[in-house]
């Protein structure tokens, strides 16, 4: 095998699988609650009320580990020109045709976008979470609030959940990509093809 | 309160299937005619003694109204009213508040427990607290203002028209103890008939804009007013168009179904992707060139 590139270190890596984990969790908990065919889910959380009780703070824990690797990599993740060809060109990179787009660099358009939509959602599920928190926060919200709160929460629910399987089947399809997040490295034909800009980089004074 | 094996079901909360609905039962109402009302919370008392519900015993807010809302304990409630319907001629308004039992439920639409709310076939709504997570939907999605969750037990209460009582015939303790018959129960049409009749009365007798408050907003009520006032019931704290709110109904309603076909068509294209392009294999690919 190639050359190995450093792309996680330790610390990031388990901030991103405490994330996952409790992305997991939270979010089987509240579709448990989005739609009667999924209310069964409640039985892995030991049943309706539990599931009531526990979901707001796995929520709240998922946005605090999320808000440590997002302050980590947000100035990874600004738009840049090259990003905006990226997204351009998606449908070339998504039939398998990614070579004509050489100024790609640590993250490419796409995942900046989902990047950046993932943190919105965070932030709109936290506070509209919060405005409907049983007992202690929703009685102190107008209901006309409460109502648009459930509202946007849900919504913002469910996109980061699209989100996050468009996330997650990127990985699988991009082989290679998962042993960046498990050991913390990528190889370097990874890099080249995937992620040019970032591999001169990190291939320049190595 | 009780799950009654003998009422029918139309309506249960967070189901997908038909409920039992065989039976064939009159659908019920309870009319109160606030004209004939004085405000003596004879009521109150026989909801508590029947509902075996005992209020902390809170402070005056220097009006008549006490309890001063609704709460778990209290579910129904005398509102006093000092109003000027027309400028320089004062009015006092006594109006009992309690769930109106609406024949299209906000709060039943809005509950995720299955079975937690139901609407028996005779139009009752009732909360089966066994079944409720504490949530706060019913909240969110009432047009009234009605449920009240526990701090006690993190559950949600309000009237249950006495389904208990009403299933073996008999009518609601606060119709019974009524001293001066302003409050009526029986069949819904012959409620609206009688409520009716009791409007024009009323107008008869100087009330131009008397009339029954039997909202359609949410498919009319299976608790009606009779209204001094029914062209003002914001006068009384009703809303005058009630209905659902549109943000619950896209919550509930349009959301739901587009997000799960969203999800799933997310996963579905996803594995077709795969299938169609294949694995995106740097190393498979740069070992090949290698071979070549
Ligand atoms: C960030 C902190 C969060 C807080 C404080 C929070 C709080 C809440 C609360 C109080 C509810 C009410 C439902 C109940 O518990 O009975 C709820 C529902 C829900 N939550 Fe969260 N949540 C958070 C994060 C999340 C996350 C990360 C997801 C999904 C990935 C999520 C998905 C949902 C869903 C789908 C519902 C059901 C909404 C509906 O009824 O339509 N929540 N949340
Ligand atoms: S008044 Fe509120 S609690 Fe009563 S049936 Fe209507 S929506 Fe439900």
């Amino acid at each position: 095998m190639s050359k190995m590139i450093q792309r996680y270190s330790e610390r990031e890596r388990m901030n991103h699988w405490v994330i996952a984990i409790l992305f997991f969790m939270a979010g089987l908990s509240g579709l448990a609650f989005f739609h009667p065919s999924m209310f069964w889910l409640t039985n892995f959380f030991g049943g309706g009320p539990w599931t009531r009780i526990l979901h707001p703070f796995l929520g709240v824990l998922m946005f605090l580990s999320f808000a440590g690797l997002m302050l980590k990599v947000w100035h990874h993740n600004k738009i840049t020109e090259a990003d905006k060809k990226w997204l351009t060109a998606v449908s070339e990179v998504v039939s398998g045709h990614e070579e004509t787009l050489q100024n790609v660099g640590r993250y490419n358009g796409g995942q900046k976008v989902l990047f950046w939509i993932m943190v919105a959602c965070m932030f709109v599920l936290l506070v509209s979470g919060i405005m409907f928190w049983q007992p202690w926060f929703a009685d102190a919200f107008p209901i006309g609030l409460r109502r648009l709160a459930v509202l946007l929460h849900a919504l913002s629910a469910a996109v980061l959940i699209i989100g996050v399987i468009v996330h997650v089947y990127a990985a699988i399809w991009v082989k290679g990509t998962i042993r960046a997040m498990t050991r913390g490295s990528v190889s370097e034909a990874w890099a080249r093809k995937h992620h040019p800009a970032w591999h001169r980089e990190m291939t320049r004074n190595g | 309160m009780a799950n009654l094996q003998s009422l029918d079901v139309a309506a249960r909360s967070a189901t997908t299937t038909p409920s039992p609905s065989v039976r064939q039962v009159p659908q019920v109402a309870k009319l109160i005619d606030e004209s004939k009302c004085i405000g003596c919370k004879a009521c109150q008392v026989a909801c508590m003694n029947w509902n075996d519900l005992r209020d902390e015993v809170g402070q005056n807010i220097g009006v008549y109204d006490n309890p001063a809302d609704l709460s778990p304990s209290s579910w129904t409630v005398m509102r006093f009213f000092e109003v000027e319907p027309q400028a320089g001629n004062l009015e006092w308004l006594i109006r009992k508040d309690g769930c109106m039992h609406c024949e299209d439920p906000g709060c039943l639409k809005a509950c995720p427990s299955p079975g937690a709310i139901v609407q028996y076939g005779n139009g009752i709504v009732d909360f089966h607290q066994d079944a409720c997570i504490g949530c706060g939907n019913c909240v969110t999605g009432c047009p009234f203002n009605i449920p009240r969750i526990s701090k006690k037990d993190s559950k949600a209460y309000k009237c249950s028209l006495c389904s208990d009582r009403v299933s073996v015939g008999l009518e609601p303790a606060c119709v019974k103890t009524c001293p001066t018959g302003a409050i009526g129960f029986g069949t819904k049409e012959d409620m609206v008939a009688y409520g009716n009749k009791r409007a024009a009365e009323l107008k008869d007798r100087g009330f131009q804009n008397a009339g029954l408050y039997n909202p359609e907003g949410v498919g009319g009520t299976h608790v009606m007013y009779v209204l001094k006032h029914a062209d003002k019931p914001e006068l009384e704290g009703l809303p005058l168009n009630a209905s659902i709110s549109p943000v619950v109904s896209l919550w509930k309603g349009g959301l739901k179904p587009l997000a799960l076909l969203g999800m799933g068509a997310a996963v579905l294209g996803g594995l077709l992707h795969y299938l169609k392009v294949g694995p995106n294999d740097a190393d498979a690919e740069a070992k090949e060139r290698e071979a070549s």
